[in-house]
């Protein structure tokens, strides 16, 4: 009896967006923040944006959450026009962004009271939800005393408590764990997992390929403000191969031999890093593949350091789909180095 | 069944309340918010306590000595001046509050909610109006204490404190405009002490303006400071028999602060809405 269903539930996509570009002017020219996004989620879907700094990331959701107005295109948000329409679009979105948006001065309670009155709870009921997401984060020690204390991870959880007060429809996520330690990443995940069990629909940016594993149903690799690839994890991953195979040679002059035999039992040509030592390759089965690499390298007399795998990461996947390395984005460095602190 | 899902857990969906009285209640739940955050940084409640109470006794007993003001005793004269000189500093912090929360990106989360599209202007100025209205009550206190005395009917002596109050209230939009459109909150508070102190120490505000070399004292008839220190002098009684310059702000000083401030209201207000609904954090 499908034809007695509401129209809504046939909606094929939560999150709809097509041609998106955004074009800032600057000194030294235009530049394309946005240059063709188009981006389709379907209901109770996650999908992950990942991309280096610059790529886009955060300009696309502040498209998607009625901040800033793109130069070109459409987007929806369960079927509401975003740039028509952007007051009817908050009703049923929730945001977090990169940078905890939480007021330093108010409690964890009284800032997720306030965002409760200004969906326009009940005061009753913003306060009731309020108690009950302070519960629900285990934000109980930072419910009744200012935020301005609490460390990044806790800060993070009330930002992200804020935009689930009403339990909204569609979920943005900016970079939720950048420059979170290890255990309040983990314990981020475990709280987006969780909501993601519910069924709600969100769209999350990142620039870890771990992270966006963990959580998404799909990925979106965006560079220069376009969509360059998309897939699920396991599909990117095949593209770049399983895991990589790494030597560090104790004599950079063996560096064309082993770069050699690393290619013999790689999936694609091995590639030596710019400390002319570093020598890797994807392999698809990588213990096999280490096995047969030490051997040769070993009949070889090439001498070594240090050999492994590793998982690949957004820079493997970027190297493949793009030739260049991810952090060669000018912020990125600067990033990646404040994280590792 | 996970497609259906979205549809199922609205469990609570958000109510659409008439815009006036989402205007009015967003408004509260905003000027709430300044306030509590006021309340629980002390920088700002000694910017608004002590300052105004400094002020007051530093000229009054220390410059009050040597400055002459023929016509009246320089307390009387110059409680008009500090007050319109607090008052008009006190509203600089609608633009660096605005800077700040932009930068902070809670203007970025208010932005995505589905509030009435003023209330973060309405919650900030009203907050700093507040802010205001306390380093009044403060300065007016401290004023009785070293001898200020109002000599002008009650109605006249609240329509002052109004007319303070509405030109800080509108300048406050000024400010927010100017917050909403610099890089950082410092830029606010440099720029506004670079053109402030000049324009409330180039004015009637401590000293009379024919005592000024011929370039400062026209300035200083013409500079709306003047206008609105003479304005409260007026109507606080405190002018005494010091003669008036022949300036027309001078001559007509409250209606020249009414207008100014009605202006500035009607300028202000609608740049505001509108620069705020395309301002985003970076």
């Amino acid at each position: 009896m499908l034809w007695e269903c509401p129209p809504k539930l046939f909606r094929m996509t939560m999150i709809e967006a097509s041609g998106l570009k955004k074009t800032y002017r600057s000194k030294s020219g235009p530049v394309h923040a946005l240059a063709g996004m188009d981006l389709s989620v379907p209901p109770g879907t996650v999908k992950a944006l990942l991309g280096p700094n610059g790529a886009g990331k955060t300009t696309v959701v502040k498209v998607l959450t009625t901040l800033i107005r793109p130069t070109e295109g459409t987007a929806f948000v369960d079927g509401i026009d975003v740039l028509a329409n952007p007051k009817a679009a908050r009703r049923i979105i929730g945001v977090s962004g990169q940078y905890a948006a939480v007021d330093e001065n108010l409690t964890g309670f009284e800032n997720l009271e306030m965002v409760g009155r200004l969906y326009h709870l009940s005061a009753r009921e913003a306060k009731r939800r309020a108690q009950e997401l302070i519960e629900q984060f285990e934000l109980t020690e930072a419910g009744n005393r200012p935020v301005k204390g609490f460390s990044g991870g806790m800060r993070r959880r009330i930002d992200l408590a804020g935009a689930l007060v009403i339990n909204p429809k569609v979920l943005f996520l900016d970079e939720p764990t950048t420059g979170l330690d290890p255990r309040s990443r983990l314990s981020l995940w475990g709280i987006i997992k969780d909501l993601v069990s519910d069924g709600t629909t969100l769209l999350l940016t990142t620039q870890y390929l771990e992270e966006a594993d963990q959580l998404s149903d799909d990925i979106a690799v965006i560079d220069g403000g376009r969509v360059i690839a998309e897939g699920t994890a396991d599909e990117l991953k095949a593209q770049i191969g399983g895991h990589r195979v790494v030597v560090t040679l104790v004599d950079p002059a063996d560096a064309g031999a082993a770069r050699e035999i690393l290619g013999r039992h790689g999936d694609g040509e091995a590639t030596v890093g710019t400390d002319g030592r570093t020598v890797e390759v994807g392999v698809i089965n990588g213990p096999r593949a280490l096995q047969y690499v030490l051997g040769d390298l070993g009949q070889a007399g090439v001498e070594l350091h240090d050999a492994g795998m590793r998982r690949p990461s957004l820079d493997d996947v970027f190297l493949k789909l793009t030739g260049r390395h991810a952090e060669n984005t000018d912020e990125n460095v600067p990033a990646e180095k404040e994280n590792a602190k | 069944m996970s497609v259906l899902a979205p549809e199922n857990r609205q469990a609570r969906p958000a109510p659409e309340p008439g815009a006036a009285s989402m205007w009015l209640s967003d408004g509260w739940t905003v000027t709430k918010r300044n306030l509590t955050k006021l309340k629980r940084s002390p920088d700002m409640l000694v910017f608004a306590v002590l300052q105004p109470i400094m002020f007051v006794l530093l000229f009054s007993q220390i410059y009050g000595g040597s400055i002459q003001v023929q016509g009246t005793d320089y307390t009387q004269y110059l409680m008009a001046g500090i007050f319109a000189q607090t008052v008009i500093f006190g509203s600089t912090f609608s633009g660096s509050a605005m800077a700040q929360d932009l930068k902070d990106g809670i203007i970025d989360r208010f932005r995505t909610l589905p509030m009435s599209s003023s209330a973060v202007l309405v919650g900030r100025t009203n907050s700093d109006l507040v802010l205001n209205g306390i380093s009044m009550l403060i300065m007016m206190a401290t004023g009785f204490v070293v001898g200020w005395r109002v000599n002008a009917p009650f109605s006249s002596f609240l329509a002052g404190i109004g007319l303070l109050l509405l030109f800080s209230y509108a300048f406050s939009w000024v400010m927010a405009l100017l917050g909403m459109s610099v890089k950082s909150p410092e830029v606010i508070n440099n720029a506004s002490f670079m053109i402030l102190f000049p324009l409330t120490f180039i004015s009637n505000a401590f000293v009379q303006s024919q005592t000024l070399p011929a370039p400062l004292e026209a300035f200083a008839n013409w500079n709306p400071v003047s206008a609105l220190v003479q304005a409260a002098r007026e109507l606080f009684g405190n002018v005494g028999s010091v003669p008036t310059p022949d300036a027309w702000p001078m001559q007509n000083a409250v209606p020249t602060v009414l207008i100014g401030a009605i202006l500035m209201l009607l300028i202000f207000v609608p740049l505001c809405i509108r620069k705020f609904a395309s301002i985003s954090s970076r």
